[in-house]
């Protein structure tokens, strides 16, 4: 296991490594100079020039990429340019939002996709079957923003069940935070629920033609226990990865969604740095996110071993 | 002379034939050609918008704020009277423009690297494809909104982020097709004859990774399409009042009661998405090609 885990990092850590240089590099591709982009058109030409000098904007480019790094990973990614507060502290605050938003989306596609895709599968053919497989085509083509505006205006306007947007940290109020996590979090994982419900319908009609599901029938295991202790344990592996890849398209949809419902999450806070020409929080955003998914990424090799013991870790 | 010409017009129709085989079976692909009839509708009405218009996309109507749909206006009007047939067919026009725009660009783009990074090997290679495996770890949005943030919100930015949020993408595909073709005879024969680098990569490894580009751009054209509508949803695409999808749906959220605002804008990118979908779908059956993701 250990040693599964250092050969990913292996292979993970240049692409880490590359991706922390290219947010960096943001700081160097701006047009024009990047200490009015961190200080603001205001500043006075002394105040300019001693941040030039301390940030060492005129060293070698490998020589400031070491400095950034060595900050960075000691959590020091510089303050907003608007509040004058520490981007860490705003990371503190925002990644639980973001990662509960994306972690619901996981857990509700296992929930609703896993069990509709055997449904589909053990009525093949039938009109269950077609219905579910139409609703997973619709699913994977929905625009996230829009699913999300077609919840609200389904649960909260005409029905009245749920708050419209908002947020509420779990530990303050666990009850009203799933409230107000339910449809965000249905927004996010609209067509992840869709992929994973027609994978599990795939590979669970290819699981059951196989020889030792006819072996277990024979020996008269029941059906139940035949679907979900046999074949459906050799069919998470292809759903796993399906989940696994979807990372990052559930991230981004996570972007669009925290605004669609006013969530104050990472991607809240990157677009409103965008807004306000804030670079600091933009760049720590993005570099968590990515080294986020690419753990992830990190995490499905190792589910897999835990699925079937014959991969050797 | 005469026979040059002669092979010249065989060659001209044997290429011809491969182009009609595929399009004769892609004729015969139904959710394909289905792709296919919406996007030439969207084309059509993107071209000839001023024409089949009713209203003035930018217009601004005081009478007619919020009207729900009628003979009127087939769709309804938006918070200040805007028609909002006339302002979906004129975002037909921006968003296809954008996702071709910025297609192009990408392929360009990523083609060429994947060229030179797959021809030339060596170094060279080994540093692009690092690049291009950075930007990959990306989530596409993520990506697009760091290349807005330093060139700054407005609409060449939204399609310089969107192509270079592909470029990756089509890069590493070129590049792996070079590799695979690089040794073949052909190649190895236009070298002897002292045929330029350049001239080899344009004219003989192009041609035979071209067909796997192609379907390749197809596929991602629904997602460039979802991506525009986001960074236009967001508020960091076309500046008003030119009128997106995207931001007619961000728009919507400030008027709930009508339902017409937030309705059609997000049928429109639904129905686009998935034409654009069936179309690369049947291209790459047309083409029958085997894409490696």
């Amino acid at each position: 296991m250990m040693k599964h885990i250092m050969r990913s990092g292996i292979y993970l850590l240049p692409i880490a490594l590359m991706t922390s240089f290219l947010v960096f590099s943001m700081l160097l591709l701006l047009p024009g100079d990047p200490t009015i982009a961190l200080l603001g058109e205001r500043a006075t030409l002394e105040e300019r020039e001693a941040l030039r000098i301390k940030m060492g904007f005129d060293d070698p480019i490998p020589l400031q990429y070491a400095r950034w790094m060595e900050k960075t990973v000691t959590g020091d990614f510089g303050r907003s340019l608007r509040t004058q507060e520490p981007v860490a502290d705003m990371l503190a605050t925002r990644i639980p939002v973001t990662l509960e938003l994306t972690l619901l989306a996981v857990l509700l596609s296992v929930v609703i996709g896993v069990p509709g895709g055997i449904l589909a599968a053990l009525k093949r053919n039938t009109w269950t079957d077609f219905i579910i497989s139409f609703l997973s085509m619709g699913g994977m083509a929905l625009p996230y923003f829009w699913a999300g505006i077609l919840l609200i205006r389904l649960f909260s306007l005409q029905l009245g069940w749920l708050p419209p947007s908002g947020y509420v940290p779990f530990f303050q109020d666990p009850v009203q935070n799933v409230k107000l996590m339910i449809m965000p979090s249905l927004t996010v994982g609209v067509s992840l629920i869709a992929l994973v419900m027609r994978q599990t319908r795939t590979s669970m009609l290819e699981v059951m033609s196989q020889d030792y599901i006819r072996t277990a029938r024979a020996k008269g295991v029941s059906h139940t226990r035949v679907v979900f202790r046999h074949a459906l344990h050799n069919a998470m592996i292809p759903i796993v990865t399906v989940i696994g890849l979807q990372m990052g398209a559930l991230v981004s949809g996570a972007v669009v969604t925290e605004t669609i419902f006013s969530l104050p999450g990472l991607g809240r806070m990157i677009v409103e740095g965008i807004f306000e020409r804030d670079l600091a929080p933009v760049q720590a955003g993005i570099l968590v996110i990515v080294i986020g998914v690419i753990l992830v990424n990190m995490l499905t090799d190792l589910t897999y071993a835990v699925l079937d013991r014959r991969i050797k870790l | 002379m005469s026979q040059a010409i002669t092979l010249q017009r065989e060659a001209a129709e044997r290429s011809d034939n491969r182009f009609v085989v595929a399009a004769r079976r892609f004729s015969r692909h139904r959710v394909g050609m289905c792709g296919l009839g919406v996007i030439l509708v969207l084309v059509v009405c993107a071209t000839f918008a001023p024409w089949l218009t009713p209203y003035d996309p930018i217009e601004i109507n005081y009478e007619a704020m919020l009207a729900p749909p009628s003979w009127l206006h087939w769709m309804g009007t938006d918070e200040i009277g805007r028609d909002l047939l006339s302002r979906l067919i004129y975002g037909a026009r921006v968003s296809l423009q954008i996702v071709f725009v910025a297609i192009i660009l990408s392929l360009a783009v990523g083609g060429a690297i994947g060229l030179v990074s797959g021809y030339v090997g060596g170094k060279v290679d080994n540093v692009i494809m690092r690049v291009m495996d950075g930007l990959l770890a990306f989530p596409l949005l993520v990506l697009a909104l760091g290349v807005i943030a330093v060139l700054g919100p407005d609409l060449m930015n939204a399609i310089i982020a969107l192509a270079v949020v592909n470029v990756p993408g089509f890069a590493r595909l070129v590049r792996g097709q070079v590799l695979s073709v690089r040794e073949l005879d052909f190649v190895q024969a236009a070298r002897a004859v002292g045929a330029s680098d350049i001239r080899i990569m344009l004219k003989h490894i192009w041609p035979s990774v071209a067909g796997n580009v192609i379907v390749y751009a197809s596929l991602r054209a629904s997602s460039v399409l979802i991506t525009e509508s986001s960074l236009a949803f967001l508020g960091l695409g076309a500046e008003p009042p030119t009128p997106t999808w995207g931001q007619m749906l961000a728009t919507a959220m400030e008027y709930w009661s009508a339902w017409w605002m937030s309705i059609f804008p997000g049928l429109a990118i639904f129905f686009s998405a998935l034409a654009f979908n069936f179309l690369g779908d049947g291209i790459r059956d047309a083409l029958d090609v085997r894409l490696g993701d």
